[in-house]
């Protein structure tokens, strides 16, 4: 019996595979990104554009913790101006974060939001916070900068506690 | 590709060139079986200095040989080596020698291509070798290379590691195209799929993990490239980017990747136990579909390495449950392969002694890879030597002796010679009982909750680090005997018959030992194929 010919259609499909496996990583990134705000995996927060009515409980309450961190080698004292506060689900508030430039340059800094618990992230909105922009730091000059934002009462309500945190990065310009 | 039957017709008129050219320019699968192995051994060999440095730094607590630096360079190196020099050429290596044979084909379906993927690896280690010369010094960052780790705070070398990545990846997909090519169309004619040996069957699903699963790890790393060198933000959490997605991505690929080395070595195990148990293999069919669930299931579990990145409980509870699924296919394969030795006759020969073993301690790994799997249980055992003990369970215990055993099995098959029994069986009671001191300990340091990574410890680690490193010193020792018995075999070794291993099934076993450097240019009928079929 003869050998079977290889025909160019297989080769075809063969190559293609892992030609489009390299292109699925790259894939990966915007499904990553989606997942990540539909289900605030990782913490990611929403944003509202303005502020809405919700039905408000006002026995409900929740705690908000504020957490703040630097990344190595960021020059500017960064914290909470108050460590917590207990919101109404539903109410809108507005906190904020104090950061001081202890150097004779200017700085630029990104901050990165993150919320815990996952399950929380998703109904953590805000309608105005410093990390939506890049932060320009004036040499040796404190700033307060604000944060407003909504804890949607579609949160579950075993969720008492919901802390937020933010990460200063620094940037090159 | 058309003109493949007018090839094998002149095939038999030259054998191999004279001289060291035979080595560059070879398209046989069976010369470059023989690189590939060797390579692997020598890989394997350099692998093993980095880990007897590990071993000798963690012998005593406090810092002794090295810096923290250094030392985090050698678990980085010896990792990337062992993985992508050693375990995974090993097995290509004897995919290229025995699946042609196996399946009654002249050659591979593609062997300049065969040659070219052989040829790349030497230049690939070589570049990853050089960056210990660097400034900055090799990778440091562990052989998982997380960001931001390896891409904000790495070395200007981790750029040529990167590009060695590429080439090895490379590599591996076209050896894993060429398998394809060659099982589905070179096989004999009169081959059915459910007539081929298992060792086929398991390199075949290997190598669409591999097409699936390598170059989304090129994808990874050229995203690390972008982001060091063009100012792209992947896994830059200021750019928008987030290096929790590196690892997503990272184990995306590095699942299929564990059992990529693991597969065809349960095929290698399929071949042995029933030519010295005397028995057909029991439960053929269900062989191949557990091999095949196996790599269906690797695809879907990647994240029960980052139960630790914070994730939602319910995607921690998917990928537990996900994980511990493997668990039903794999010990389907373990149940058979006691069924098959059940009430078996017997014999222990060298190959064998191996292949038991193997059954024994990859179980074991396998069991504590199910402990690292369970959720709250994983909170405590991430990144300890739990998690070092169970990787090395089924990667040296498993993938690196599914290899031994088939150098033992096949060598007087691809040398015409027989190795020294006594030699090989004394090599197989030396490493067998120092592995599992090196390793055996692992699993109560880690439980006690030492980190992996680390070159210093806290004294309470002192006893059972010292056992371990004794034991690593002797198991690397073995490997001298290991190449001694196979030196000796091709020098000095009793001259081996056609089947030198009585109740041996295969359509290799047909062709005269050493294998002659073409075979099969007739393909065998359907009476030998159903003869030395594995099962009845």
């Amino acid at each position: 019996m003869e050998r079977k010919k290889i025909t160019k259609g297989f080769w075809i499909k063969l190559v293609s595979i892992p030609i489009l496996m390299f292109f699925f990583a790259f894939a990966l990134v915007p499904i990553y990104e989606v997942l990540c705000e539909i289900t605030g995996f990782n913490g990611t927060t929403g944003r509202v554009e303005a502020e809405q009515q919700y039905e408000v409980n006002e026995e409900r309450l929740v705690t908000v913790s504020f957490f703040a961190s630097t990344m190595p080698g960021f020059p500017v004292q960064f914290g909470p101006k108050v460590n917590s506060i207990e919101v109404v689900p539903g109410k809108f508030y507005t906190v904020s974060y104090v950061a001081k430039n202890n150097t004779d340059e200017i700085v630029f800094g990104q901050a990165i939001p993150s919320v815990a618990p996952t399950d929380a992230a998703l109904h953590f909105k805000k309608l105005e916070c410093f990390c939506f922009v890049r932060q320009e730091f004036k040499p040796n000059e404190e700033v307060e900068m604000a944060l407003r934002f909504v804890i949607e009462p579609e949160m579950e309500e075993r969720i008492k506690d919901v802390s937020l945190s933010y990460n200063f990065f620094k940037l090159d310009s | 590709m058309s003109t493949i039957s007018a090839v094998a017709a002149h095939d038999d008129h030259h054998g191999p060139e004279k001289g060291l050219l035979r080595w560059v320019k070879t398209t046989n699968h069976k010369d470059i079986g023989t690189l590939y192995l060797w390579f692997a051994f020598s890989m394997l060999l350099l692998g093993g200095a980095f880990a007897m440095g590990i071993r000798a730094e963690l012998l005593h607590p406090g810092l002794q040989l090295m810096d923290p630096q250094f030392f985090n360079q050698l678990t980085t190196m010896h990792g990337l080596i062992m993985v992508f020099g050693a375990i995974m050429p090993a097995f290509v290596g004897l995919a290229n020698w025995l699946i042609p044979m196996m399946v009654g084909a002249p050659d591979m379906a593609l062997p300049r291509l065969n040659n070219w993927s052989f040829w790349v690896l030497p230049f690939a280690g070589a570049i990853l070798l050089s960056t210990f010369f660097m400034e900055g010094g090799a990778p440091a960052f562990g052989w998982t290379f997380y960001a931001p780790l390896s891409t904000t705070f790495a070395p200007d070398s981790t750029d040529f590691f990167i590009f060695a990545i590429h080439l090895l990846g490379f590599s591996s997909i076209m050896g894993a195209i060429n398998i394809i090519a060659t099982v589905l169309n070179m096989k004999a004619p009169e081959m059915r799929l459910m007539d081929m040996p298992l060792f086929v069957w398991t390199w075949l699903i290997t190598s669409f993990l591999l097409i699936g699963a390598m170059p989304v790890l090129a994808g990874a790393v050229t995203m690390m490239l972008t982001d060091r060198n063009f100012g792209t933000a992947f896994f830059d959490a200021t750019g928008g980017g987030d290096p929790v997605m590196f690892q997503h991505i990272f184990w995306f690929f590095g699942h299929p990747e564990v059992y990529i080395m693991i597969l065809p070595a349960f095929g290698v195990i399929s071949h042995i136990l029933p030519t010295f148990a005397r028995k057909p293999l029991f439960g053929y069919a269900s062989m191949v579909y557990a091999t095949a669930s196996i790599a269906f299931l690797s695809y879907i579990v990647w994240a029960h390495h980052m139960f630790l990145t914070g994730m939602p409980v319910a995607g921690e509870l998917y990928f537990m449950y996900a994980t511990m699924l493997i668990a039903v296919p794999t010990g389907v394969k373990v149940f058979n392969w006691v069924a098959t030795i059940w009430k078996g006759s017997m014999t222990f020969e060298t190959p064998m002694l191996w292949a038991l073993s193997f059954v024994i301690l990859f179980t074991i790994g396998g069991f504590s890879g199910l402990m690292l799997g369970i959720v709250p249980a994983d909170i405590q055992y991430h990144d300890t030597y739990f998690v070092v003990a169970h990787f090395h369970y089924v990667l040296v215990t498993g993938a690196l002796w599914g290899i031994i055993a088939a150098v033992f099995y096949w060598l007087p098959k691809w040398t015409g010679k027989m190795y020294n029994e006594t030699l090989g069986k004394i090599h197989f009671w030396w490493a067998m009982i120092s592995v599992n001191v090196v390793f055996f300990p692992q699993h109560f340091l880690g439980l006690a909750g030492m980190p992996r990574r680390i070159p210093d410890y806290s004294l309470q680690f002192a006893d059972f680090n010292y056992i371990s490193s004794i034991g690593g010193f002797a198991f690397g020792l073995s490997f001298v005997l290991f190449a001694y018995i196979v030196v000796d075999c091709i020098r000095n070794g009793k001259p081996a018959d056609s089947r030198p291993w009585y109740s041996a099934k295969g359509l290799e076993w047909t062709l005269s030992s050493p294998a002659p450097y073409h075979s099969f240019n007739t393909p065998p009928t359907r009476a030998e194929i159903l003869e030395e079929s594995q099962h009845s």
